[in-house]
């Protein structure tokens, strides 16, 4: 057994495993077959809008985690990354397009219905590649870490911290949902990306491709929780908390902060992205909302709820907001803003780990309580 | 690994008595031209220091001299510009004007706070600033002195030297048994200890302490004094404190900061009986 292999084995403890392998057989494996191979009106039956919901959970989930890995740990709060989950999203989305060739309502194998509509004449060189699923693959990952680079290059560098740098990235993604607005863009202006028929393939709306899309990001999820818990277990991880906590200390001791901080933001980046990518076929369309500043607020409210800097509360949190957004839009959608706000507010009043603290939270209140009684019992 | 320094076991006396005669005013006229380089035996040389706030010198023209090995107590009032120095010093400050030369001839004006600390030079800080969520290991294991590359650092394995060095080292500050705590639950006195541990785990040339026994009882000064003294054996250190009696035990070389330059340097015996000295802590 290499040194490598011990320490990814030792990344969790026996029963962090057990737990890890459990829910991942649930979510990879059960709900699957309870979904194929029970009928339909069985109790046990999971119908079909609840995989796709699922899978859409599973996407946020990833993005979450994402988010975690540089807000939980390296203490750097980025209001944008909705943009890179956006950008993956959008390569994906140009795959996808192109894909459906011939079959569009113009029928024009080479160009996208909305390029002929807008009178275009031929595809925009950053269009070209994108036929190819590696090409696209590609994209995915580069696009979103080629921004992170850039953005976080020039903010770490600057040593832009707090408060600053979330306003950055918000303003990063703010400028990119305007430039996607725009037709001129070549990214489908206002509507973006819609209408897709396949992928590698098969057709979208088929349940066996569903339930494929729905698995594939159940394993992507568990594979990067797995990287990004490689990440914080090693020394680089405790390299990020003490960055955390005292910036300034640990570039006294040595360490490149700037370079600690960028790899750290790109790795990230490329989490969203991929999430981003899982997400637009399974939702069936990318458009520039994505983008919206309040959609990368709402991702920091998922991390805070389920607690930062824990990986697994950024998922709890993730499923439970959304879970809980799912079911407010159907009973009284005008409320769930605010009550998006209030539980944010509560949450960092009352519950400042989140989800994940509640529980050693409630231990230390009742160990409290215990002593006062006995307390009063001596006196 | 402990890297045993060949030069004399420094008291200072070896080292020029007056820097500020016999360097700063032969290169006063030409303070834009290269870095001078600093006399063999020496680890670290300021030349004409000025650091400016708003007008305000913290630091003014200020020249000082260590050599390798010495252990050297700078004292002064507050505001002297003591902790302004050490700013200089590592990096975190750039001057306007002069130069800080390392190590015969690396001038540390030109360089980060990252390279200079990788350079060797370890500082404590005024204010202790350990990793409080970390353990007391943890601690020290980010000190350790190694490849400090990013990716490095992602795959870096502890063997099983360093990490009996880690407890070697643990030990000598006295957390032994503090091994897993988090630093935020160590005392005051605890956590100064830490943060000199992890200068240690550094091994650098050249330690700078920002006054490493305030808040302590005089117990732990004591013990301090004595570590500090062990620690000076390896390497050269220069620290600041204004507690008198603690540096009356160190037995070292004194230097008086005020206004931002020296005022007086010496034994500190001679520097109580300097009437400038009198007059600046008692004229206060
Ligand atoms: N960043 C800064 N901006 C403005 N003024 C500063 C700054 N840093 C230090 N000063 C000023 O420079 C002077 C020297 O400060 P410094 O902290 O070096 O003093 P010190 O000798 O360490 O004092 P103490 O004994 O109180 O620690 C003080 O008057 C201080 O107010
Ligand atoms: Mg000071």
């Amino acid at each position: 057994m290499g040194p490598l292999t011990s320490r990814l084995l030792a990344l969790e403890s026996r029963r962090g495993w057990s737990v890890f392998c459990g829910l991942l057989l649930v979510a990879a494996v059960l709900v699957p077959v309870l979904h194929l191979a029970t009928p339909p009106d069985s109790p046990l039956h999971v119908p079909a809008y609840m995989v796709s919901l699922l899978g859409k959970y599973l996407c946020f989930a990833l993005l979450a985690l994402s988010l975690d890995l540089v807000w939980g740990y390296a203490g750097a709060l980025s209001l944008g990354h909705g943009a890179f989950f956006a950008l993956g999203g959008y390569a994906m989305g140009m795959h996808l397009m192109r894909q459906i060739g011939e079959r569009g309502v113009y029928g024009n194998a080479g160009l996208p219905d909305f390029m002929v509509f807008l009178n275009w004449k031929e595809l925009p060189w950053y269009w070209w590649g994108f036929d190819g699923v590696l090409w696209t693959a590609l994209m995915i990952v580069a696009v979103p870490a080629a921004l992170a680079f850039v953005v976080g290059w020039f903010a770490f560098r600057s040593r832009i911290t707090g408060v600053y740098f979330s306003i950055i990235t918000q303003a990063m993604t703010f400028a990119l949902m305007l430039a996607f607005f725009r037709n001129e863009m070549g990214f489908g202006g206002n509507n973006g990306l819609t209408d897709f028929k396949d992928i590698l393939g098969y057709p979208l709306q088929s349940d066996a491709t569903r339930v494929a899309l729905y698995v594939a990001s159940a394993v992507m999820l568990a594979a990067g929780y797995l990287v990004a818990r490689f990440v914080v277990a090693s020394k680089l991880g405790r390299v990020l908390m003490a960055i955390r906590d005292a910036e300034s200390r640990v570039r006294f001791l040595g360490y490149d902060v700037t370079a600690a901080k960028l790899f750290v933001f790109t790795l990230s980046a490329v989490l969203a992205g991929i999430a981003g990518a899982l997400y637009v076929p399974q939702v069936g369309i990318i458009n520039p909302s994505e983008f919206s500043p309040a959609q990368s607020i709402e991702v920091a409210i998922w991390v805070a709820v389920g607690g930062r800097g824990t990986l697994f509360g950024a998922i709890l949190g993730a499923f439970t907001v959304n879970g809980a957004k799912s079911v407010f839009t159907g009973l009284a959608p005008e409320v769930w803003l605010f009550f998006l706000g209030g539980l944010f507010i509560l949450v960092t009043l009352f519950m400042p780990k989140g989800i994940v603290g509640l529980w050693g939270q409630l231990r230390a209140k009742i160990g409290e309580g215990v002593q006062n009684v006995a307390q009063k019992h001596r006196a | 690994m402990w890297r045993r320094s060949t030069v004399p076991e420094g008291d200072g006396t070896i080292v020029a008595a007056e820097p500020k005669a016999s360097a700063v005013p032969a290169r006063a006229g030409r303070r834009t031209a290269a870095a001078p380089a600093a006399a063999a035996g020496t680890v670290l040389y300021l030349d004409g220091v000025t650091v400016s706030f708003d007008g305000f010198r913290a630091l003014n023209n200020l020249s000082l001299v260590i050599a390798k090995g010495e252990l050297r107590t700078i004292i002064g009032p507050n505001g002297a510009g003591k902790t302004t120095m050490m700013d200089v010093i590592t990096g975190k400050t750039k001057p306007d004007r002069g130069h800080v030369i390392f190590d015969a001839d690396t001038d540390l004006t030109r360089l980060d706070e990252t390279r200079i600390a990788n350079l060797g030079i370890g500082r404590k800080f005024q204010k202790p600033t350990v990793f409080e969520h970390l353990t007391v290991f943890e601690n020290l294991e980010l000190a350790l002195k190694c490849d400090r590359g990013t990716f490095r650092t992602l795959f870096f394995t502890l063997d099983a030297a360093r990490a009996r060095r880690i407890d070697e080292i643990m030990g000598l500050i006295g957390l032994g048994d503090r091994r897993a705590f988090r630093a935020g639950q160590l005392s005051h006195g605890q956590k100064q200890w830490l943060e000199i541990g992890m200068l240690l785990m550094q091994e650098p040339q050249i330690l700078l302490l920002d006054e490493p026994v305030a808040g302590m009882t005089d117990h732990e000064t004591e013990q301090t004094a004595d570590l500090i003294l062990d620690i000076n054996r390896d390497r050269s250190v220069v620290v600041v404190e204004h507690d008198m009696e603690f540096v009356r035990r160190l037995g070292a070389k004194v230097t008086v900061l005020h206004e931002g330059s020296v005022l007086a340097e010496g034994s500190l015996e001679t520097v109580k009986n300097d009437h400038r000295v009198i007059e600046v802590y008692l004229g206060r």
